[in-house]
């Protein structure tokens, strides 16, 4: 592909995304429906913009599978994973076993091969990991228990399509030439012992190394202050052990899960999330389009009737078992149904696994064809029949279970603090002390490296970044408290939270008058200079050593303290008229002056009356107080 | 005739425990015209804004003092409030006449029961000599000081009905304080409560 070439087709793609997506998230159709469309539309059915080479990008694109799990797995503690481990093999089991079965009997009663038939059964159990976990996602609904329950499925057929490649070469048809393929992996001509102990040191070796050694290097990388070089460590260790994986025959995908639960715990997961997930969202944006671009519309237009039956016939069946395998485990029927919805089509695996079984002579391209075919049109339907779901389906439910179930809300706290430094660890003690959890973000690794070990959690990650804020649950929270002490990165967040995040009320730290306008003027509700208030406290002080009572001085620092605010609010509609014309330096004296003018014209206000005695009284007079 | 406006001075240190003052505090908030100011809120640090208070005063000719009834008298910040803004010149001394006219009330809550403040019960006086201090802080400014309004033995009440009960005893006397359906010069009452004539719980 020469660069002209290349950079048509990123065009051709982008335009296709840009303008499909957002017309379908706004008729209700989300993104995943809308990045088919634009496939099918530029695919060679249609404007033929995009050909051949479609397949070459939808295998760069499931990189963006790669990456999602590898968001799933940031997003799992652990705990949580082992909660799931009896969904995860019972109804991940079942749903793939009881599909099989069915399926493989359905395709002998019409007259294929047993051998023929349980090849396509297995292939056509698996689900679209892609496709649903980014259809839930949009919708918010990962942690409903039908989420949890799809994602537990889903883990499980990422997990059965190990033994399912092994599996094919055996099921081929007598005299076949079952060879090394594309597919083999590396590690394929060693006896089956050897080959086990080596794919299980090698998960072994990404647990231990994820422990031990990623923490010092993302604080080492971090301490660069480099942010592209953290982005691309991030990266690299996504593309190392996808790399790792495919070596030894493993799911990439399942690979970076486990990486991604290991760093679950670590205090650079939000930065991780943050960067990963761009490309994340571009490359599943990509494999979505491929998989429309590469629904073969001439295929389906010869014989329409067939590729419907075999569509109809495969959603049936799915949602059928799906819905009995929820039953079985006791979810609630609402749930049931949106879990049996999500879940009911063929997934991208399928065209692995088809591919790879013609090539093992398992199955015939006349046979397989149609199959590709209507797994691709199962996919497209997915987000038609969530839609279904929830307008024709889930409003039947809406008096009997009228609220969603509540969320599993992890470390998503109502206060979040960015910058825990000497200004913001004061704030987030005091809150912490009063039983007030909060999200603490900060950018220097040898700080939370003395935190941690003092039993604070404080996450590595730059507030200034939206997708950061919004992983640290900003959607959710009420309260921002920006603490750090760089003056332009604090008015950069406070822009992006004042767009992205109107409901947040911000608290910030300013370093000076200037400093205190720029934030009033962004919209900041309350400003805190850094030095105010402690300059304050040494001028009680110093009146206490020249004689004040001590609560005479208090009072005075406080008065001064009111008269100060007042006289700023007056300062700054000045400020707001000059600021464009008028040089800082200058203004910092002319700040400075005015205070001190309205101090002068004020004074009569300073001077405290309180507790002031009547005048003298005059003789013969009794005084009632 | 005019509705009456009034303004009603909020003292609890420790509301967020308080459970009779939050009931008679919402059933305030309910009664339109009734300006309610939270002292506590508003001057956490003790450091009272007297020209904004003296306004407030002003501005309103019903004042009603709602706390808590603490070692026989006000929290410490109303005590601060009443040494801070009714000052000379202003509430008080030949030339003041900012408050003369205005209406005091009292609304408070014990934890005793009513036997106890009576000649001859526990506390030796009525509720009406502990509070003179007030009435006398009133009178001196020009003002009436009208019967208390008191909540007593409220670490005895343990049913929502009888807060509920209270709070709408209160409601119904700020309503008929503000509609100008109260006529002060006909009242004899020990507590502003007889006035509905309906009989007390604790009575």
């Amino acid at each position: 592909m020469h660069s002209d070439g290349f950079f048509w087709q990123a065009f051709v793609y982008l335009t296709a995304a840009v303008l499909s997506v957002p017309i379908a998230k706004r008729l209700g159709l989300g993104s995943v429906l809308g990045y088919l469309i634009a496939g099918a539309i530029i695919g060679p059915y249609v404007l033929g913009l995009v050909g051949e080479e479609g397949q070459d990008v939808m295998h760069f694109a499931e990189f963006g599978v790669v990456m999602m799990l590898f968001l799933v797995g940031l997003e799992l503690q652990p705990s949580l994973l082992w909660r799931l481990r009896g969904p995860i093999l019972g109804m991940g089991g079942m749903q793939v076993g009881a599909t099989t079965l069915t399926i493989a009997g359905l395709a002998i009663a019409v007259g294929t091969d047993w051998k023929m038939a349980l090849a396509i059964g297995l292939t056509l159990a698996l689900s679209s990991t892609a496709i649903v976990l980014q259809t839930l996602n949009e919708k918010g609904l990962m942690k409903t228990p039908a989420g949890e329950s799809c994602f537990s499925v889903l883990l499980f057929q990422d997990i059965a399509v190990i033994p399912m490649l092994a599996l094919m070469p055996l099921l081929a048809f007598a005299g076949a030439d079952s060879a090394h393929d594309e597919h083999a992996s590396a590690i394929a001509h060693l006896p089956g012992w050897q080959q086990a102990l080596i794919v299980l040191l090698l998960i072994g070796t990404i647990v231990v190394v994820g422990r031990l050694l990623m923490r010092p290097i993302f604080r080492f990388i971090a301490s660069t202050q480099l942010r592209e070089i953290f982005t691309a460590t991030a990266l690299l260790l996504v593309i190392g052990i996808a790399l790792a994986m495919q070596s030894v025959g493993l799911s990439a995908a399942l690979g970076t899960f486990v990486a991604g639960v290991v760093l679950a715990e670590s205090e650079y997961r939000h930065e991780l999330e943050g960067d990963i997930e761009p490309f994340k969202g571009l490359l599943l944006g990509l494999f979505f389009i491929s998989v429309g671009a590469n629904i073969d519309f001439a295929l389906i237009g010869s014989d329409p009737g067939l590729i419907l039956s075999l569509v109809g016939a495969l959603v049936v069946v799915k949602l059928a078992v799906l819905f009995v395998t929820g039953r079985v485990f006791k979810l609630a029927t609402s749930q049931n149904y949106l879990f049996s919805f999500a879940l009911a089509q063929g997934g991208e695996f399928a065209f692995v696994l088809f591919s790879f079984a013609v090539q093992n002579s398992v199955l015939t391209p006349a046979i397989a064809n149609p199959l590709v075919a209507a797994v691709a049109v199962s996919m497209a339907l997915t987000p038609l029949l969530m839609i279904i779901n929830e307008k024709l389906v889930q409003p039947r439910f809406a008096t009997a279970q009228s609220q969603r179930d509540p969320d599993v809300i992890d470390q998503e706290n109502a206060v979040i603090v960015a910058g825990y430094g000497r200004f913001g660890h004061v704030v987030g003690r005091l809150l912490k002390i009063n039983g007030i959890p909060t999200t603490v973000l900060d950018l220097d690794p040898e700080q939370i490296e003395i935190l941690g070990r003092f039993g604070h959690k404080v996450f590595y990650g730059d507030a200034g970044r939206t997708d950061l804020l919004h992983a640290a649950g900003a959607h959710d929270a009420k309260l921002l408290l920006l603490a750090i002490d760089d003056p332009e990165k604090t008015n950069e967040i406070a822009k992006q939270v004042r767009q992205h995040y109107p409901h947040l009320r911000i608290l910030a730290r300013a370093q000076s008058l200037e400093h205190t306008y720029e934030l009033m003027h962004i919209g900041v509700e309350s400003v805190f200079r850094e030095t105010y208030d402690t300059a304050l406290d040494m001028g009680v002080e110093a009146l206490k050593a020249v004689g004040f009572r001590a609560y005479q001085a208090q009072r005075a620092a406080r008065t001064f303290k009111r008269h100060d605010r007042e006289a700023m609010r007056d300062l700054y509609q000045h400020w707001k008229e000059q600021k464009n014309y008028m040089a800082l330096a200058t203004e910092r004296v002319n700040d400075l002056e005015q205070l001190l003018t309205e101090d002068a014209r004020d004074q009569q206000n300073h001077t405290d009356h309180a507790w002031d005695a009547p005048p003298p009284i005059k003789k013969n007079e009794e005084d009632p107080t | 005739m005019k509705e009456k406006r009034i303004l009603l001075l909020f003292a609890h240190p420790a509301y967020h425990k308080s459970r009779v003052n939050r009931y008679l505090l919402d059933a305030a908030k309910k009664v339109e015209g009734v300006y309610i100011h939270d002292l506590y809120e508003e001057y956490p640090d003790f450091h009272i804004d007297i020209p904004r208070e003296q306004g407030l005063l002003l501005e309103h000719d019903i004042v009603v003092f709602q706390h808590p009834f603490y070692w026989y008298s006000c929290p410490a910040l109303l005590k601060e409030w009443l040494d801070l803004v009714l000052q000379h010149g202003f509430a008080y001394g030949d030339e003041a006449t900012a408050l003369r006219g205005k209406w005091l009330l009292t609304a408070t809550t014990t934890g005793g029961r009513a036997h106890v403040y009576q000649r001859g019960g526990m506390n030796h006086y009525t509720m009406r000599e502990f509070l003179v201090p007030f009435e006398r802080t009133a009178s001196l400014c020009g003002m009436r000081y009208l019967p208390p309004f008191v909540v007593h033995g409220t670490r005895a009440i343990d049913d929502d009905e009888t807060l509920v009960d209270h709070a709408r005893q209160y409601g119904e006397i700020l309503t008929r304080l503000r509609d100008g359906a109260i006529d002060p010069d006909a009242l004899h009452l020990d507590y502003l409560n007889d006035l509905l004539g309906e009989t007390n719980s604790d009575a």
